[in-house]
């Protein structure tokens, strides 16, 4: 094969727009600037770990199922272990949500890093929803039965059924839970490709 | 577990939650105190000090 011909290869290509675009010591800088320095920019790492715990409490309950989660003290533990890991998610999530918006840190090409952010909240609410539908108990009976009639007002009742229990799980621990994780790891590559964005400039008075 | 205890007394569970009603918002008590702590939190991470960070006298 001729060099070219390497050159033209889709592997060759992905590879190197990737590594331009993210070269190692960007994905995993040493250093930050030093604005960085402030609690406000802790909260988007601590939805990250937020997420991690949910992702890894809702594994080991799909491994037990419900009648382990319903009827064991581990189980429970572990079920209230998820639903706060969710409640921090959000609690996090919202102050990170704050903290940009009133730094309007989509400023300098970071549209789609405040873009995918809003995404990933949707689909959040999405599946925290799926999530209290998925229960098995008298709380998600009342949840979906309350739930069904302003969903079927929509029309999207046809498609998306509250009271289908089946369909509400598999929504709940397969297409939202990935939608959610690759969300946010393209929002976190985003962040990582731009670099953080910088504080507004200070006003400089000037005297005559 | 006696804490656990008081603090059923303090919040009785077999009640109906506390409402309010302001026109058209409509919330929870335990909302209310959530979005308060979200609010608390919010402003607590802006005010303080970051440890490590030199404040700004002594970046001059
Ligand atoms: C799953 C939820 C989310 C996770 C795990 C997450 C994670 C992160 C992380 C780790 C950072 C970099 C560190 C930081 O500045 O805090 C970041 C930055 C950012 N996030 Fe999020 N985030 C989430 C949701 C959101 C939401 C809902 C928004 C707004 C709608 C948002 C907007 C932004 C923006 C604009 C930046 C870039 C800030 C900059 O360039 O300085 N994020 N996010």
């Amino acid at each position: 094969m001729s060099t070219t011909e390497i050159d033209r290869q889709w592997t060759t290509r992905l590879r190197q727009r990737a590594t331009g675009k993210l070269p190692p010591e960007k994905l995993l800088p040493d250093t930050q600037p030093t604005y960085v320095a402030s609690w406000i920019y802790v909260f988007g790492v601590a939805t990250l770990a937020a997420l991690i715990m949910v992702i890894v409490t809702g594994c080991i309950l799909a491994i037990r199922g419900p009648l382990w989660w319903h009827g064991s003290v581990y189980g429970h533990f572990v079920n209230s272990l998820h639903l706060w890991s969710v409640e921090i998610f959000f609690f996090t999530m919202i102050v990170h949500l704050w903290g940009k918006f009133f730094m309007a840190a989509w400023r300098g090409g970071r549209t789609l890093t405040w873009m995918t952010g809003v995404v990933t909240f949707l689909a959040s609410i999405a599946t925290a929803f799926t999530g209290y539908a998925s229960q098995t108990n008298f709380d998600s009976q009342w949840i979906t039965t309350q739930a069904k009639d302003g969903i079927n007002a929509t029309g999207a009742g046809a498609y998306f059924n509250v009271l289908n229990l089946g369909q509400m799980l598999m929504w709940h621990i397969v297409l939202l839970p990935l939608a959610a994780v690759v969300l946010t790891a393209l929002h976190v590559l985003l962040v990582r490709v731009k670099g953080v964005v910088p504080p507004f400039a200070e006003k400089v008075e000037v005297h005559s | 577990m006696a804490f656990f205890t008081a603090l059923g007394a303090l919040v009785p569970l077999d009640h109906f939650g506390h409402y309010f009603h302001w026109h058209f918002i409509y919330l929870s008590l335990s909302n209310l105190i959530i979005i308060l702590l979200m609010i608390a939190t919010f402003l607590a991470a802006i005010l303080a000090p970051f440890p490590g960070r030199k404040s700004r006298k002594e970046h001059q």
